[in-house]
Order: C-alpha cells, then sequence, then structure tokens
C-alpha cells in the first residue's frame, strides 16, 4: 500500500499538517492500517524533494508545518490512481509453498495440514466479521476495507478446499487405477485407505 | 441445558456392499442465544446432518435433544409438533409457497399450530415489519426480489416462538450483500435468545458464527477456538501464528 500516494490524495482536498494527515489517514482506512507520526513526517519530506508536496518556512509562532500538494503532486496522484497494480507474477505464497511440501513428505498428513491452515483462516475471518457486526457504528471506509479482507481470506480457503479435493481424487485414482499419478503421493497416503 | 444436542449420530444410507455412512458419530451442542456454523465441501454430510437436528429425518444410531427432549423417542405426531412449534427452517431455494402472500407464508405456521387468524396474521406482520418487509406483506412470491424472498423466509422460520433456527445455505444464490444481510438476520434472532445452526461451504457466512465446525466425510473433524477481540487484529504487535 502506498503511504505516499494516500498522503497525496488527502493534500489533494486542501493544505494540511503532518499529525492532521496521520489522523485523516488512520480515519480513511477504517483504522485498518495504523500509521505511525514518523513514517508521515519522512513521507512527507520525500514529496517536497520529489517536487510533489511543499510547505511553508516555519513563522516563530507556529508549531507545525502546513503542507500542500503542487500541480506535479496532482499529476502525480491522478497517475498512480489509473495504473494498475503488478499482478503478473504470482507472489511467493507462504501456504501455497506449505501444501505442497507436505503432500510430497512421507509420514506427513497433508489433509490435516490444509485443516489446520483452514481453521486459522476462518478464525481470522470470524474476528474481521466481528468487526462490521456493529452496525450502530457503521463506518464505510472501515466496511470496505474489512471486505477486502474478507475476500482475500475467503479465497485462500477456497483454494485450500479445491486442493484438499484435487488431493484426495489423485490419492484414490492412484490406487485404484494403478497409475501413479503422484507417486509419493500414493506412497505417504496409504495409511487412508 | 443446550437448545440442540447431537449425541453420538450416525446416519448410514443403503445396505451391505452399498453402505454409506452419511455422518458418523457427530457430537454437537448448540446453545441459546448462539450461532454455530458447520463447514464442509458438498457430500461431506452437512445437510443429513441439518435435517436429522431438525428431526425430518431420523438417525440410524445416536440422540438427538431438543431443549432437553429425546426426539428420537418421539411419535410422529409429537415431532410435527415440535417441528410447527420449536424449529424454524431455512432452505438455500427458500421454499415459500407460492400461492400465498409474503404474510401469509409467514402466519401460516402459526395457524396450523391453532393459533387464530388475526392473531397469527398480527406475529406474521409483526416479524416482516422487524426484517424491513412490512410494505411487502401483501406481494406473492414471485413479486418480491431473491433478497425479499429470503428474508420472507427466515420471517416464516423465525415467528412465533421458535427457539431453534436451522438454515441450509441460507444464502442461497443472493449476492455478497443480501447474503451479509441474511446472516445479520440469523444472528440477530440469536441475540433474542435463539439458538442457530447454520450449514454452509461458504467462508464468508460461516464467519458470522460464534463456532465453526468442519466437517469432512461425514466427521466432524476440528471447529474454531473461542474468537479473540477484534482489537486484536489490528494491534500491529499481537502475534503472528503463520510465523511460528
Amino acid at each position: 500500500m502506498s503511504i505516499r500516494h494516500s498522503l497525496l490524495a488527502l493534500l489533494s482536498e486542501g493544505p494540511k499538517y503532518g499529525f492532521q494527515l496521520r489522523q485523516e489517514f488512520e480515519a480513511s482506512t477504517g483504522d485498518v492500517w495504523p500509521l505511525n507520526v514518523g513514517q508521515v513526517y519522512t513521507t512527507l519530506d520525500r514529496l517536497e524533494r520529489d517536487g510533489f508536496a511543499e510547505s511553508d518556512d516555519l513563522d516563530e509562532d507556529e508549531r507545525q508545518k502546513n503542507f500542500r500538494i503542487t500541480e506535479r503532486g496532482a499529476e502525480e496522484l491522478s497517475r498512480w490512481l489509473r495504473t494498475p497494480p503488478d499482478l503478473t507474477q504470482p507472489p511467493r505464497d507462504e501456504l501455497v509453498i506449505k501444501v505442497l511440501v507436505a503432500a510430497r513428505l512421507p509420514g506427513v498428513d497433508v489433509y490435516e495440514v490444509i485443516q489446520v491452515h483452514q481453521r486459522y483462516l476462518v478464525q481470522l475471518m470470524q474476528q474481521w466479521t466481528r468487526l462490521k457486526e456493529d452496525e450502530a457504528h457503521f463506518d464505510l471506509a472501515l466496511a470496505l476495507a474489512v471486505d477486502a479482507e474478507l475476500f482475500r481470506l475467503d479465497a485462500v480457503v477456497r483454494w485450500l478446499d479445491v486442493a484438499d479435493g484435487r488431493l484426495r481424487r489423485a490419492a484414490h485414482e492412484s490406487t485404484t487405477d494403478g497409475t501413479a499419478v503422484l507417486p509419493r503421493l500414493r506412497r505417504r497416503t496409504g495409511a487412508h485407505r | 441445558m443446550s437448545m440442540l444436542e447431537l449425541r453420538r449420530v450416525s446416519k448410514v444410507y443403503g445396505e451391505g456392499a452399498a453402505e454409506v455412512d452419511a455422518i458418523s458419530s457427530i457430537d454437537l451442542a448448540v446453545e441459546r442465544g448462539s450461532l454455530v456454523a458447520i463447514m464442509g465441501p458438498s457430500g461431506s454430510g452437512k445437510s443429513t446432518l441439518l435435517t436429522i437436528a431438525g428431526s425430518l429425518e431420523t438417525p440410524t444410531s445416536g440422540d438427538v435433544m431438543i431443549n432437553g427432549a429425546n426426539v428420537v423417542s418421539m411419535s410422529r405426531n409429537e415431532k410435527a409438533r415440535l417441528r410447527r412449534r420449536t424449529i424454524g427452517y431455512v432452505f438455500q431455494d427458500f421454499n415459500l409457497l407460492a400461492g400465498l402472500s409474503a404474510v401469509e407464508n409467514v402466519s401460516l405456521p402459526l395457524e396450523l399450530d391453532g393459533i387464530p387468524m388475526k392473531k397469527a396474521r398480527a406475529q406474521g406482520m409483526a416479524v416482516l415489519d422487524e426484517l424491513g418487509l412490512a410494505e411487502r406483506a401483501e406481494q406473492f412470491p414471485d413479486e418480491l426480489s431473491g433478497g425479499e424472498r429470503q428474508r420472507v423466509a427466515i420471517a416464516r422460520a423465525v415467528v412465533g416462538e421458535r427457539s431453534l433456527l436451522l438454515a441450509d445455505e441460507p444464502s442461497g444464490a443472493l449476492d455478497s450483500v443480501n447474503g451479509e444481510a441474511v446472516m445479520r438476520m440469523i444472528l440477530s434472532a440469536c441475540h433474542r435468545g435463539v439458538a442457530a445452526l447454520v450449514v454452509t461451504h461458504d467462508a464468508k457466512l460461516a464467519s458470522w458464527a460464534d463456532r465453526v465446525v468442519f466437517l469432512r466425510d461425514g466427521k466432524a473433524v476440528d471447529e474454531t477456538l473461542p474468537p479473540q477481540r477484534p482489537e486484536e487484529l489490528l494491534d500491529p504487535n499481537a502475534a503472528n501464528p503463520s510465523e511460528s
């Protein structure tokens, strides 16, 4: 997630102080991404260095700098919003690797490994869902951020479901028709027959 | 005492070589005011478990206790009375009667139980109102949207003094927002003291439950731990179990 561009977006609404930017950033992301004030000032310094934001010099009676977006900063924000994130390369997913390893290792019950992760993910989803439960304090930004997280986790749960089914079918086929689709898998699942 | 308790419940279909264990030796309790979800892939025995819990089917072995009474030893009439008075069902395809209006669908179980029509209708209207459907009460099922039909089905399941709500994929083919609305309604029934058991393959729906039981090949293989406080999610210093 780009803190840099999120701060530019907040500055595009009008000039703001660093502390105010931090508060508004956290509110606009439904308090799902906490930000420390040091990160805010480091990012603002870089935005100034790159000519995307500017600030006035502090007068003696002022305690905080007021930042505003430049024309170049506005162009950068517009470009960023429309640039798709790079999804072309699959991420090196730790969970996928764990399941692949478990499927090959003799003496490891891959279905049990899958279930451990599935339970953890559903518990995580229960916690996110609980954040949405309280309708009296409904917060649109929070609901959107929580939905995104739930859909992401749901996709992983579904992948685990499919993986479980696929591994069971492969094990079944290799034991019934004699062809070793996954020879090491067949050896490993002997206990499940 | 749990509202619903299954004790070592098994169901076998077929005989001899064709024998299939639909569910085996399931122990499960649902307390008043709590929502339990059963999650599992197709063919894992979810629906069988639900129909047995709702006394629509008899287990091959084991006991089904509803509000402390053993359903397995009840007569047909006693079971029918239990289903009319205590249990509400929500099915995937809603199962509303096409020839009856929304409010008639909702008040029908009360009338079947001998409650005078006027009184049954008033209770039906009250539940529909609670679910935001008062203005649609006189419409027939084919005049309602999918989301509205499912809300009517839920109203019918919780009308009167029903204290056990059983739902099979209750969000059916509804979109995510409507599916969420269905789970909110079930949860609000639980907050009024109803015990609810929902079976689903959808983790997003199951995550509304207090407890999720995982069913695989007819066996309960695992269940979620008691919930943590949501704030812990937002704490970047909280332990991440995936790293351990």
